[in-house]
């Protein structure tokens, strides 16, 4: 075939069917260009939007994992309530869209018609509140209050109520075994925000609509464990939002079990003694201001010493987290959130912080040595320390003569802690620092894990504040317009203070250094600091990272997974030394010793006690109370803000918790049986195939069971009577 | 030299059998053109999946029967395939005699769309309903007589060795006589047609020989006729809003935007190999509205995937490059221009329905040739086969 047939067209005619040919293509190449772009370069997207499209899901939220003390016994669990639920899809099938059956089930509920068409409406703009703001394929919850007789109604005449259903369903509870509150340290739920839903919308743990929130305490430290995995089921629905079959299908994890270290038990006696000590320090007068004390505030922490582990945790003021579940009522929010009520929702476990006193002395002690003086040797604890023309008392103005750094512990001797602060300080270049100057007291603070957190599983821990030079010079740069503006030479106290701090504020003088080689001044520290430094030195020096969670077990109880405990830091004095500390702690609880006259009767031989009592003073307030304490098993450190002195508010109350761990009386007598825990509780809770858990059977603490029959009142006389000051 | 006729070669041949007959080398069989045939074929084979695929459970639609649309596409196809086996047994040239009757008729069916006899489907007027489930679109027919009504007129003095180029009384005479059904139409309202039958005059026009300035002319005329029809507001609203839509993208993604939106998700989300037939989700959802008829390309692009898609625009390319060639190799103006006035007719439309499903084509309701489900569209493009075949076997034997 040739080519170019005769065909006698005009060169116009062929030049043209050739643009029509080149346009033809020209179209055609445009179309396949277009679809290119459309599927292959952007297909990624338009797949998503199609799967929006057409995929809605179902979600069956999945139980909240139980919280269990050591033993078992739940502090938190849910409980089951009768949900009765309403299907949109269900009742938009029906002429009416439901109308008819909703006005019986209103009948049934004793609820009026209109409020269940309220609940179940869908929310948008326009419409007010009630309204459904989850999914409109999820059946919507019309009621988690109904009867069983309500449910029974519903389920059995299920042909007049379609697209209604009565379920039982979970609810959170915070049961408080054996009165063990736990507020604080559990924590408490609340529905997930919009703003949360999109953040971990392409996380590995998204949440629902429907879903709470563990918002703090354990219950956010370990929310996605306890949360598990919702169940959902997804349906291809068409155009008009009809059920076109079922894709696919995740049956969803119910929330994994959190075995805590809290042993309810020992947590309902240091809530209850806590409370007692609190309410029976207002009882007395403070002498100092001449009032009653005020005892706002007061935390206590039992902490293993070996593993870090916490036993016990409770702050006061506390509140009921039940408060919380079904959503928090605004009166009740708004009276955990005032002033009036003191916020019983902070921690003062771990977000309470004040000056330590006296119990700083392990501090001092260890800076002493690590500036190369003898633990042993004599230092001389006079009656006051002169600085200029300023006079430092010890208490009392108590003079002890030549004592070791030990017994300075022992009769907690403030004058020598003053020296050698005041000599450390000089060494150092006093107020103009030397360039590499030891700062041994304020190095050693840190090292013994003050000044920052101790990385407890708890949120919002506070760190505490080391008044160190450079805070010092940070402190005064934010502050000086203020001081400067209000400082008046030679005005009131404040004025005067104001004025001193203006000119000099960001030096750091001798009564500074003085101040916080016995914990006073500008230093704070946190109980579970106090009680993480106390532990190490117990366990020979290591410093453990607090942990309230212990093990996490799958839903079926097959899995387990510990969670071990962690250290953060050793102690940064040798073993010898920390052995000397241990020795002159002891002799704290011994005769002579500040705490001796609270634990007469304590049976040192076979369970020694070590103990260090604190009164900070607080600029315009009464002092607070600390007591730290150490068994070779556990670590109780107690305060109580504006109490009084640490031996004197805490004393009895610490000493309770001793006696029901380790079965005490008063006179010092052990009876095992009665013991809750001598030694630290090893093994795990056993959790049942099933989810069940064999938790022990727990009764309530009775605060008489630590007193001495009158028969029995034959054990050996109080090593100490009260001494004539309680010093500390 | 070989004779002007398919008929007469083998006149001189030896006595053969009827099977010999149709395979010979010069045979009629031998000489059509196989791949615009096949290609064809090919996408009425394909349009009958996706017809099925789109409506097999639209219940509302197929009177619970989920090959009610695929046994009619497959016999629509079947007709359209023996109109087109009609139309090359009596060739083009014979009904260049009978184009006034042609001509008469359609201008009384398209009429006749206009009184009660008429059915509006889609704000369009434009059918009338058969019975029996048939209705009929005239407009679809309109189109081939105004390629043949037109090709007859520009092309008879010039195939008489009397004139180079048609002259301007021809060319104004053959536009009056388009211009007469494309009023009517018009009036249906049935934009699309008109608009497709605009491009199928300007291709005629072109291949036609006929001067520069009427071919400038008509672009300026379909211009200023747009801009007065829209100033006039002579469109109704649902026409205003598909070119609003389109210009807009995003504009109210439930009401006017909705069906190209769901079109063009359907078509994205396909990808590379599609979902597989019967495995779209938008398709067996039903979001996309017409998706049988219009939209019939968004089932390919979701469940068959570039590969798929790629393969119609292929198919097509390979009918209209055909047709090219015989509108270029036939001997005649008069095979010429009726090649290139289907050439317009199935390009411009192709291009009108698959870019309205990707998006950047205003929406109109134009059918996609061959694929798209509808009788009326399937027997025209089929005839238009058939007029292409025609040209061909009859067109010069060079061997």
């Amino acid at each position: 075939m040739s080519n170019i047939p005769e065909t006698g067209r005009t060169p116009r005619v062929q030049i043209r069917l050739v643009v029509i040919q080149i346009l033809v293509f020209s179209l055609l190449l445009t179309l396949g260009g277009r679809l290119w772009y459309l599927q292959i370069r952007n297909g990624k997207e338009y797949t998503d939007e199609a799967k929006n499209n057409h995929v809605q899901q179902v979600v069956r939220p999945a139980v909240r994992g139980s919280i269990l003390d050591a033993r078992g016994v739940p502090l938190a669990d849910n409980e089951t309530r009768l949900v009765v639920s309403a299907s949109r899809t269900e009742l938009m099938k029906i002429k009416d869209k439901g109308k008819d059956v909703l006005t019986r089930l209103a009948g049934v509920l004793e609820m009026k018609p209109e409020d269940v068409i309220n609940k179940i409406r869908l929310c948008d703009s326009q419409t007010p509140k009630p309204c459904w703001n989850g999914s409109p394929y999820q059946p919507i919850p019309v009621t988690d209050e109904a009867t069983t007789q309500q449910a029974l109604t519903i389920r059995e005449a299920s042909e007049d109520f379609p697209g209604i259903t009565a379920e039982p369903a979970a609810v959170r509870r915070y049961p408080a075994p054996g009165k063990a509150r736990t507020s604080q340290v559990l924590g408490y739920l609340s529905p997930v925000t919009d703003t949360e839903i999109e953040k971990a919308k392409d996380g590995d743990s998204p949440f629902l609509r429907s879903d709470q929130v563990g918002r703090s305490g354990i219950e956010r430290t370990y929310d996605k464990e306890l949360r598990g995995k919702a169940g959902v089921t997804r349906y291809e629905v068409d155009n008009l939002g009809r059920v076109m079959g079922q894709t696919e299908s995740d049956p969803g994890v119910a929330g994994s079990t959190l075995v805590t270290s809290i042993d309810a038990r020992v947590q309902a006696v240091a809530e209850y003694e806590l409370n007692q000590a609190m309410k029976t320090v207002r009882g007395e007068t403070d002498k100092i201001t001449n009032r009653k004390y005020e005892a706002d505030s007061g935390a206590v922490v039992v902490m293993e010493t070996k593993t870090g582990r916490i036993v016990a945790m409770a702050s006061q003021p506390d509140y009921d987290p039940n408060a919380w579940v079904g959503g928090i009522s605004a009166k009740d929010y708004a009276a955990l959130t005032s002033k009036n009520s003191n916020y019983p929702l902070l921690n003062r476990a771990i977000q309470g912080q004040a000056a330590a006193g006296s119990i700083f002395k392990v501090v001092s002690a260890s800076a002493a040595v690590r500036a190369g003086h003898d633990f042993n040797d004599k230092y001389n604890c006079s009656s006051s320390y002169s600085l200029g023309n300023r006079s430092f008392a010890n208490f009392e103005s108590q003079g002890h003569g030549p004592i070791t750094l030990g017994e300075a512990l022992k009769f907690s001797c403030n004058t020598v802690f003053y020296a050698l602060g005041h000599q450390e300080w000089q060494r150092d270049g006093g107020i103009k620092p030397k360039k590499g100057a030891n700062d041994w007291f304020y190095r050693t603070a840190r090292d013994f894990g003050l000044g920052s957190e101790t990385g407890i599983d708890l949120p919002n821990e506070v760190k505490g504040r080391i008044p160190d030079r450079q805070w010092k010079q940070n402190f005064w740069a934010a502050n000086k317009d203020a001081w400067c503006k209000q400082g008046k030479k030679g005005g009131t106290y404040v004025q005067q203070i104001a004025y001193e701090s203006c000119l000099e504020g960001n030096q750091l003088k001798a009564y500074d250094s003085i101040n916080f080689a016995i914990g006073q001044g500008d230093v704070l520290v946190t109980p579970i600091q106090m009680a993480t430094a106390y532990s190490a030195i117990s366990n020979g020096g290591t410093l453990f990272n607090p942990t309230v969670g212990k093990a996490v077990i799958s839903p079926d109880g097959k899995s387990v997974r510990e969670i071990k405990p962690t250290a953060h830091g050793k102690l940064p004095v040798g073993a010898e030394t920390i052995r000397d500390l241990d020795k002159g702690l002891r002799s704290v609880v011994e005769p002579g010793g500040t705490a001796a006259w609270r634990f007469g009767g304590w049976p040192q031989d076979k369970i020694p006690l070590r103990a260090k009592t604190g009164t900070a003073q607080v600029y315009g307030k009464q002092t607070t109370s600390w007591l730290a304490t150490y068994s070779d098993d556990f670590t109780i450190v107690m305060t109580i803000s504006q109490g009084g002195t640490g031996s004197g508010a805490s004393g009895p109350a610490v000493r309770n918790i001793y006696d029901a761990l380790y079965g005490l009386d008063d006179a010092g007598n052990q009876d095992l049986k009665r013991a809750l825990l001598p030694a630290p509780q090893k093994a795990l809770p056993k959790v049942n195939a099933d989810g069940t858990i064999d938790a022990p059977d727990i009764t309530a603490y009775d605060p008489k069971s630590q007193l001495v029959e009158p028969t029995e009142n034959a054990g050996p006389p109080p090593l100490a009577g009260p001494p004539p000051g309680k010093r500390d | 030299m070989t004779t002007r006729t398919s008929f007469s070669v083998s006149r001189y041949a030896p006595e053969r059998g009827p099977l010999a007959k149709l395979t010979a080398r010069d045979s009629l069989l031998r000489r059509l053109d196989w791949p615009m045939l096949l290609s064809a074929l090919a996408l009425s084979f394909i349009g009958s999946l996706l017809v099925w695929s789109a409506t097999r459970n639209r219940t509302e639609l197929n009177q619970g029967d989920p090959y009610y649309f695929l046994f009619r596409h497959v016999l629509n196809t079947g007709i359209g395939v023996a109109l087109m086996i009609g139309t090359i047994w009596l060739g083009h040239r014979t009904l260049r005699g009978a184009v006034p009757i042609l001509y008469t008729l359609s201008i009384v069916l398209i009429l006749a769309v206009l009184t009660p006899l008429g059915a509006t489907i889609n704000g369009a007027h434009a059918w009338i309903v058969v019975g029996g489930g048939f209705s009929l679109q005239p407009s679809e027919f309109v189109k081939i007589t105004i390629i043949l009504v037109m090709a007859m007129l520009l092309a008879a003095k010039v195939d008489a060795g009397d004139q180079i180029h048609p002259d301007h009384r021809t060319v104004a005479k053959a536009l009056t006589l388009a211009a007469l059904p494309m009023g009517i139409v018009m009036l249906m309202p049935d934009l699309g047609s008109v608009m497709v039958m605009a491009v199928i005059v300007l291709g005629v026009l072109l291949a036609s020989g006929a001067s520069n300035r009427w071919v400038l002319g008509l672009i300026g005329a379909g211009i200023g006729g747009a801009v007065l029809v829209t100033a006039l507001g002579m469109l109704d609203e649902y026409q205003i809003n598909r070119f609003a839509a389109f210009a807009n993208p995003d504009l109210d993604p439930a009401g006017v935007g909705y069906n190209t939106n769901q079109a063009r998700i359907a078509i994205g989300s396909g990808g590379l190999l599609g979902a597989g037939l019967f495995k779209g989700s938008q398709t067996t959802g039903q979001f996309v509205p017409e998706q049988q008829t219009d939209f019939v390309f968004t089932v390919a692009g979701e469940e068959l995937g570039f590969v798929g898609a790629g393969l119609i625009l292929l198919l097509l390319g390979v009918v209209l490059w055909r047709a090219c060639r015989i509108a270029r190799e036939t001997t005649e103006l008069y095979g010429t221009v009726v090649a290139a006035g289907i050439i317009a007719w199935f390009a411009f439309q192709s291009f009108e329905n698959i870019g309205m499903t990707l998006g950047i084509m205003p929406v109109a309701g134009l059918p996609l040739p061959f694929v798209s489900y509808g009788g009326s569209s399937m027997f025209a493009v089929w005839v238009a086969i058939g007029l292409l075949q025609s040209i061909r076997v009859q067109r010069p034997m060079t061997a």
